[in-house]
């Protein structure tokens, strides 16, 4: 994890495109398993990387409501996409956790070795600011409020992240005005920008710990000049232009503590399927069910944690039934965390601006009309 | 486990309506799970996997297929009576199952058309839920079943305690297992958001829309999918056979498959 207290110099550096290479074969010497984007089963999603040739070289995305789809670019850009369904969620609050076994034997039983962490620190390349937001929302929660989740802290502690900053937005991404994003601005070791301009392919890149600054040390780096920076800045710049989508943040936490009846909850539940593919592709929900399950011959048992959903009927199971048996009633409750009490909670929102919900919602609700049609009556 | 529970091992009896037996099979299907369940129950009837057969009363009954005769509506009050815990397995018996689709013709007319001699034919008009005809205690969905749920409802009833068969949509299982969204990505006709999870999200994670093989999830909104469903290019027909599948007399595939022959 990029030390988010420690201030360091922050200092810009030129890096071929032919270098990531090494900056790859450079963190698993370090002995982290890398993982960055790759293409699979039409998406560019999370994977164990080993070699530049398995990053989406040359791909792009195309984000809508309920769409999503793969397009060739006319460059080699390495990062030339935007988000896609999965986010960092997938391995630092896994969607399943054997949280312990037990046996009984002689008529005693006892608890199992549970060992659960994986073997090597992950080092997470290609992260977006939105993302790097979410990693900063679930610290709060899982990390650094009154109760440490210690499945989270294992995973978590000695991260290591390679940024990357958007260039380009997709139709579904309003981070500009949930603030988060294009630009990352901590929370990484290194954070790259790729320049594709002038017939020439390489990174800007920005030193966000010493850690960062070690491992660039290794690699054919050559400090930036005012022009690589500007060129950076304006591409960054570029991705914050494109955004069609947003959200005005201001009084939202009471706009939605004031509009529980309003009649637009009844519209979106006539769409909404309480499927919860919104709950499972954001990176900043983290709540999950636990469940015990034992053998045949009830000599063993597991207690399993799993992903659940606000918009699944037994998460608002209470003795003698259910709190939130309407889908009015739970897309109001996931949207009105998400986006208010969420500050009341944990001092912040709960929405990064990344648009996985509206991309990965089958029918296409979208988040930002939502707000938009409650703040106008 | 003690020899003296041993001694009081629950009685099981397993008991076939109209069906194809696949259900039964998930049950020989375990292979790793069934010595484990053969120890800890007495298998009293079963006579698709054994010549001996006990009388009852039993502890637990599974039943595998639907009512379509009036001899079945007859034999299933007597299964009943003989169970203490009734459990229904499969879409046939928790919905009617595929042969629910005579349930919109004319089975006089089918009757007419297949059997050379249909004066011997004796059959109902509608292949129904075994919970329509008698109290069921656990209605276990699938077509097949899933035979890790079959196993796992088993020992929770060993146990004494709720057996963890999720209610909510195949999508959640679909996302916990990282698939990528077939119906977003690739713009394949999925009932995943309306059918109830328990197959391991099994057809998504090949390239398959899901056939709802589950049944209708908990809170199903079929008339939103049904426009989905049209958005990917799906026509009425298309969309009416994708809900008239093995769950078609499920109150709320049947409701949506009705509607869409309407509009």
């Amino acid at each position: 994890m990029a030390d988010r207290n420690l201030v360091i110099e922050r200092r810009h550096f030129v890096l071929p495109a032919s270098e990531i290479g090494r900056l790859i074969a450079a963190l698993a010497r370090r002995d982290y398993e890398v993982h960055g984007p790759r293409v699979r089963d039409g998406a560019i999603v999370y994977d164990h990387i080993e070699s530049p040739k398995e990053l989406p070289v040359g791909w792009t995305d195309e984000q809508e409501p309920g769409r999503y789809g793969l397009k060739r670019r006319a460059d080699d850009a390495f990062f030339g996409y935007v988000v896609g369904p999965q986010s960092l969620k997938k391995y630092l609050h896994p969607a399943d956790v054997r949280l312990l076994s037990a046996e009984r034997k002689d008529g005693t039983f006892r608890i199992l070795n549970n060992e659960t962490a994986p073997k090597h620190p992950y080092a997470f390349l290609g992260v977006r600011a939105c993302e790097l937001a979410a990693v900063g929302a679930q610290d709060r929660v899982l990390l650094e409020d009154k109760y440490v989740d210690p499945v989270y802290k294992e995973r978590r502690l000695g991260v290591f992240v390679v940024a990357v900053q958007c260039t380009q937005s997709a139709k579904t991404c309003f981070c500009v005005s949930m603030g988060t994003g294009p630009r990352a601005r901590a929370g990484f070791d290194l954070a790259l920008t790729e320049l594709l301009g002038n017939g020439s392919h390489g990174f800007v890149v920005e030193t966000g710990s010493e850690r960062g600054a070690e491992v660039l040390a290794e690699l054919q780096a050559a400090p930036a000049t005012d022009a690589d920076l500007h060129e950076a800045e304006a591409a960054v710049e570029g991705a914050a232009r494109q955004q069609v989508r947003s959200i005005d943040t201001t009084g939202i936490k009471e706009l939605l503590y004031q509009n529980f009846e309003h009649p637009r909850w009844d519209d979106v539940a006539r769409r909404c399927l309480t499927c919860a593919n919104c709950t499972m592709v954001c990176p900043t929900c983290f709540c999950t069910t636990v469940e015990d399950v034992t053998d045949v011959t009830g000599d063993h048992a597991e207690r399993w944690r799993r992903w659940d959903s606000c918009f699944t009927l037994g998460f608002s199971y209470i003795h003698g039934g259910n709190i939130r048996n309407s889908s009015k009633a739970r897309y109001r409750q996931w949207m009105t965390h998400k986006l208010a009490s969420w500050i009341d909670q944990f001092g912040g929102s709960g929405c990064v601006g990344c648009g996985r919900c509206i991309t990965w919602c089958p029918p296409g609700i979208d988040i930002t009309e939502e707000v938009r049609a409650i703040r106008e009556g | 486990m003690s020899s003296e529970k041993k001694k009081s091992r629950p009685r099981i009896a397993v008991f076939k309506f109209a069906s194809c037996d696949g259900c039964q099979l998930s049950l020989l299907d375990a292979e790793d799970e069934l010595l484990a369940v053969v120890g800890a129950v007495e298998i009293a009837y079963f006579p698709e996997a054994t010549r001996t057969m006990l009388k009852g009363p039993y502890d637990i009954g599974l039943v595998e297929g639907s009512v379509i005769t009036h001899g079945d509506a007859e034999r299933i009050q007597e299964v009943r009576r003989k169970c203490k815990t009734l459990i229904t397995i499969g879409a046939c018996a928790t919905a009617g199952g595929i042969q629910a689709l005579r349930n919109w013709k004319d089975v006089d007319e089918f009757i007419r058309v297949v059997y050379a001699s249909p004066q011997y034919i004796s059959t109902l008009k509608l292949s129904t839920p075994i919970a329509e005809h008698v109290p069921v205690d656990f209605e276990l969905r699938g077509c097949p079943i899933n035979k890790y749920q079959l196993v796992e409802l088993i020992s929770a009833t060993l146990a004494g305690r709720k057996p963890n068969i999720p209610t909510y949509s195949v999508c959640i299982e679909c996302k916990r297992k990282a698939n990528v969204c077939i119906a977003v990505a690739r713009g394949i006709a999925c009932l995943g958001p309306v059918t109830q999870a328990g197959c391991g999200a099994l057809c998504p994670s090949y390239d398959r829309g899901c056939y709802g093989c589950y049944g209708p999830m908990e809170t199903p909104n079929t008339a939103s999918l049904t426009d989905q469903l049209r958005i990917l290019g799906q026509s009425n027909d298309q969309i009416q056979r994708a809900f008239r599948g093995f769950n078609a007399w499920a109150w709320q595939f049947r409701q949506a498959s009705e509607e869409c022959q309407r509009k």
